[in-house]
């Protein structure tokens, strides 16, 4: 009885059971109907359709084991398969969860396999997801493809691989790299493959021998790279402990509290971060709990009035402590007995045998890299120099003809300099352009040397101070009117293509190609006044002036022409150096003014009249500012000054320069 | 000190000076004209002394100094070290008397610290500062650190007979490097920022602008009148005779037996430190210094004012500075109406500095004895032989 009792109970349930089952086998039916319209999943669809929830999720944490799995499913294509999901092609069909590459059209969406593309099936837009990775699971991607890449038959391929390994290096990418590199046969590539090895190896290698030998494989290679690499080997964790420190500890150096490097309060205050000493009560700890205790005016007996030095603020909170108001601070001694107490040291991160060799290697890099260092600063040495030379020979040679210092010679500078650009506007090709604009910033500096002469110089010739005013005015006048005519801001003057870029030896010394033909142009001027001077008419009668002018005269020579010539050309000069420098810094009305002091000293240090001395000055000043400036190199104001300073002494031994006039000249 | 007074050129400038002086100061109480003239009158003053140093050393001494202002600016910034320590220590005590403990020494220093040279990151004060607290040491720096600068520089320059254009470069180059040092952020001296502020006088707070500008503007007219008559003192006897000879043919001098470096030297040190005292007047009225005001091209215009005026007459000297300060204060100003030529508008801001730069070329071809030459035509007599440019050398 209580059976059928129960039986009737159950009977709505059966009901209910059955209809769920009559359902289920319509579902199936419906399924099975719509797999029969196409073939059954191939390997690579079946691993996808594995792991169909984690690939629609698209979540950077739960995706990397799906990745890894197609990466080492060894499926033909599955390389592709991961590049269409990174590309964003591939879709899923929301109905079964299969992965398709997908094509929108119209409404449906055309459905293929994610390998072979060959066609399967159509389905409506509301079927399906379209698989969008985020950059965090494209990147993830990328890592995966790496491997395929590493033997993809194109060699293009296989060395942006290697990069990109190089750039997010990994421990596990350095047996795939091992692998790839014993079937390379391309000799580029193998190179590159080599190399990134070596890098990986260095950190990633199991065992220590095999890293040493791939840091020791980087000994003298200056590259960034290779030093990139080995640096952070040898980075350190300051530790503190009490005694001696433990025996497998790879100690870099103990450090001695106190020193310039490492102050008392860098130690105490790391004995605090280590917990092995209580904080310090600094000044405004002390001053919060003075003012934080202050009755009817005074603070633990001390009237507040007085509390005006460090001292007394000390015993206030002495007294404070010792009525156990507040927390008792350590005195000097107690600090300091604790650090003596204690070993402080810095220890590397690496094992010995690693960071030894890595020292090792990096010593030999670093000598390398010193003496490149010291070309590479001659090289700009040698280019300052040869600015100062093109700016300061015009000038040493009208100085030396006539005594005459020229103030106005930055300003014949800026001439040609705005002569320069303005052929550029007229001009287009920058290469044309330049090969007008350079004796066409002569003929401007020549003329506009020879009005001068003309017109203010000759008058003055026997108060070379008043010339020295007077030329002033004049630059003064020309500066305004350039900045009334070009305004003030900046032009530029371009170089050709064919002078942009520079001249990399190797990662440390360089030396761009328009210092290069800045250098060229003053070999080439140094050049011709040395021919014009000594093998030529003018250069003969130009000397004969500068060694004695009423001889020369008497002689038949007219020192007024020679002094209009010599004027012109020194101006003409001028103008190209006008150019040169245009080409290198920006055109300004003050072009010329930021390479006048420079110039006469250029002159001055070098002895007036003589181009083997503004050689030697330029020379001098340029290697001199360098230098300066290499020893402190985040301040060339101080380099300067220091320059400036040298040469006021140096003046105090060779007041006539280094090549100076002898005999009766020196004495006009 | 009678040859002096003995010179109508003394008397009536320094009558002329008090006349002015007189008149501007009652100009100024009735409130006839404004603050900033009598701060622009009392500075062209400090300018007019400079340059009679300058003419001194140039005009009488021969040695075209392109270094001078250098000396000017370095008593602007003694001075205005007094004035923004002291300033910024009044405005930090009165900040910390409403904390509630008494401020130290060291709360108060590094307060002043942060105040001054937290512009250029820094919150030290600079050992060059160490006077800075004084007003007495301070002033003493005012004189001290130009003399000393002017002693070692002239030493080492004249005794290796450095002389003329060279000499002039040499001056530049220090001026230079003075500039660029001081342009640095850790120089101590607030780097390219200066020291600004300087009008408002530690001490005289409750004092209103107008009253503090006469007093400097009386302050500078009186250092200006003794300058003057110092420079007169100097070349009137026997020693002004000597210089003279010296800018004349200075191995001549030489060879009569006479230190021609000592006498250089001193000259030298004598003008940086006129110069100094000058630009200590100047800066607080002014009311700020910044390295700008030190460049070469300030020496090279006070040189300027002084040929322009007349080499070899210190009325000269003033004549000149006064004139072209105050007219290029006037072209500058953009109070001179524009010129409107049609196609063109002469905008008298843009053209002011050339016609400057091209008057001077005329100037010294065609007046090498500048304004103060005209005088000649007055027939003044006068005790001191006037400048008749440099002599020609027979070679």
């Amino acid at each position: 009885m209580p059976i059928h009792a129960a039986a009737r109970a159950m009977r709505p349930l059966f009901a209910a059971l059955a209809r769920l089952t009559l359902g289920l086998v319509a579902a199936f039916a419906v399924l099975i109907g719509a797999a029969a319209a196409q073939p059954a999943p191939t390997p690579i669809e079946q691993l996808l359709l594995d792991h169909t929830a984690e690939i629609q999720e698209s979540s950077r944490r739960t995706i990397g084991p799906v990745i890894d799995a197609i990466a080492a499913s060894g499926i033909d294509g599955a390389d592709t398969v991961l590049e269409r999901w990174s590309n964003r092609e591939l879709v899923a069909r929301t109905t079964d969860g299969r992965i398709f590459l997908g094509a929108r059209q119209g409404n449906d969406y055309v459905l293929s396999h994610v390998i072979t593309g060959e066609e399967l099936a159509t389905a409506p837009r509301g079927d399906v997801s379209e698989l969008r990775p985020n950059r965090g699971i494209q990147g993830l991607i990328a890592t995966a493809l790496v491997r395929f890449q590493l033997t993809n038959p194109d060699a293009d391929v296989r060395k942006s691989a290697v990069a990109s390994i190089l750039s997010d290096p990994s421990e596990e990418q350095l047996p795939l790299l091992r692998e790839a590199l014993a079937a390379e046969e391309t000799p580029s590539v193998k190179r590159e493959m080599l190399l990134a090895e070596r890098l990986l190896a260095l950190r990633f290698a199991d065992d220590e021998a095999e890293r040493v030998a791939a840091i020791e494989s980087f000994a003298g290679d200056i590259s960034v790279t290779a030093r990139a690499a080995i640096t952070p080997l040898l980075a350190t964790t300051t530790k503190v402990i009490e005694g001696e420190p433990a025996e497998d500890e790879n100690v870099a150096r103990v450090l001695s509290p106190g020193s310039e490097t490492f102050g008392t309060a860098a130690a105490y205050d790391l004995l605090v971060r280590n917990d092995m000493a209580p904080a310090i009560i600094d000044a405004a700890q002390r001053d919060a709990a003075l003012v934080a205790n202050i009755e009817n005016g005074s603070v633990a007996g001390v009237p507040v009035a007085s509390l005006d030095s460090r001292e007394a603020r000390d015993e206030a909170y002495a007294r404070l402590a010792a009525a156990g108001t507040v927390r008792p601070t350590l005195t000097e001694e107690d600090r300091d007995d604790l650090i003596s107490g204690h070993t402080f040291y810095e220890a590397y991160l690496q094992p010995k045998a690693i960071t030894d060799a890595a020292e090792t290697a990096l010593n030999g890099i670093q000598t390398k890299v010193g003496a490149y260092q010291v070309l590479d600063l001659s090289l700009d040495a040698l280019s300052l120099a040869s600015i100062y030379f093109l700016a300061a020979i015009g000038l040493a040679i009208t100085f030396g003809v006539m005594g005459v210092i020229n103030m106005a010679h930055g300003e014949f500078i800026m001439m040609g300099a705005y002569t320069g650009y303005v052929v550029q506007q007229f001009v287009p090709d920058r290469t044309l352009s330049i090969i007008i604009a350079l004796p066409l910033a002569f003929a401007v500096g020549f003329v506009a040397g020879v009005i001068l002469e003309r017109l203010v110089i000759r008058w003055l010739y026997h108060r070379p101070l008043e010339t020295l005013l007077a030329t002033f005015g004049i630059s003064i006048a020309l500066q305004q009117l350039a900045k009334n005519i070009f305004g003030t801001q900046a032009r530029p003057l371009t170089s050709p293509d064919w002078l942009a870029g520079s001249w990399e030896i190797n990662a440390i010394a360089g030396i761009s190609y328009i210092r290069i033909a800045i250098f060229v142009l003053a070999l080439v001027f140094f050049a011709a006044l040395l021919l014009v001077l000594n093998r030529t008419r003018l250069g003969l009668e130009v000397r004969s002036v500068t060694q004695n002018r009423r001889m020369a005269s008497s002689m038949g020579i007219n020192p007024d022409r020679i002094n209009m010539l010599t004027f012109g050309l020194g101006s003409g000069i001028a103008g190209i150096a006008g150019i040169a420098i245009g080409l290198y810094a920006q055109v300004t009305s003050e072009i010329g003014q930021q390479y006048i002091v420079q110039s006469f000293m250029t002159v001055v240090v070098g002895g007036v009249g003589n181009v083997w001395g503004t050689l030697t000055g330029a020379a001098m000043i340029g290697f001199l500012q360098k230098g300066i400036e290499w020893f402190n190199p985040s301040n060339t104001l101080a380099a300067q000054t220091y320059m400036i300073i040298f040469i006021i002494i140096f003046i105090q031994f060779r007041p006539r320069g280094i090549f100076a006039l002898k005999g009766r000249a020196a004495e006009a | 000190m009678r040859a002096v007074f003995a010179q109508p050129s003394t008397i009536i400038v320094l009558l002329a000076l008090a006349i002015f002086t007189g008149t501007i100061v009652v100009m100024a109480g009735n409130g006839d004209i404004s603050t900033s003239l009598v701060k622009v009158l009392g500075m062209t003053l400090c300018f007019c002394l400079a340059a009679v140093a300058m003419d001194l050393i140039w005009g009488y001494t021969g040695i075209l100094s392109l270094g001078h202002f250098a000396f000017f600016g370095i008593g602007g910034y003694a001075v205005g070290m007094w004035i923004m320590y002291a300033r910024t220590e009044a405005i930090v005590v009165a900040a910390q008397a409403s904390a509630a403990l008494p401020p130290t020494p060291e709360e108060i220093r590094s307060a002043i610290g942060t105040q001054i040279f937290g512009v250029v990151g820094s919150a030290e004060i600079p050992p060059l500062w160490m006077f800075a607290h004084s007003f007495w040491l301070q002033m003493l720096m005012v004189i001290l650190v130009p003399g000393l600068l002017a002693f070692v520089f002239g030493w080492l320059a004249f005794r290796s007979r450095v002389t003329g254009v060279y000499l002039s470069i040499l001056t530049q180059a220090m001026t230079l490097a003075l500039a660029l040092y001081l342009f640095q952020n850790d120089s101590g001296l607030r780097g390219n920022n200066g020291l600004s502020g300087l009008q408002n006088i530690p001490g005289f707070e409750g004092t209103p602008q107008s009253d503090i500008s006469i007093a400097f503007f009386i302050a500078s007219a009186v250092a200006l009148a003794l300058g003057y008559v110092l420079c007169a003192w100097v070349v009137s006897g026997k020693f002004g005779s000597v210089i003279r000879g010296i800018r004349d043919d200075e191995n001549r001098v030489r060879f009569l037996g006479y230190q021609v470096t000592h006498f250089k030297l001193f000259v030298f040190v004598l003008t940086a430190v006129i110069c100094a005292i000058a630009g200590a007047l100047y800066y607080p009225q002014a009311g700020i210094i910044n390295p700008a005001e030190i460049a070469p091209i300030a020496s090279i215009y006070l040189a300027v004012w002084v040929a322009i005026g007349g080499r070899g007459r210190l009325y000269g000297a003033i004549l000149g500075a006064a004139t072209v300060s105050l007219l290029s204060t006037w072209f500058t100003g953009g109070r001179v109406p524009d010129i409107d030529l049609g196609f063109t508008r002469i905008l008298w801001v843009d053209w002011w500095t050339v016609l400057l730069g091209l008057s001077f070329v005329l100037v010294t071809l065609f007046a090498p004895k500048g304004l103060a030459g005209l005088f000649d035509y007055l027939r003044l007599p006068s005790a001191v032989k006037p400048y008749k440019g440099e002599p020609k050398r027979i070679k």
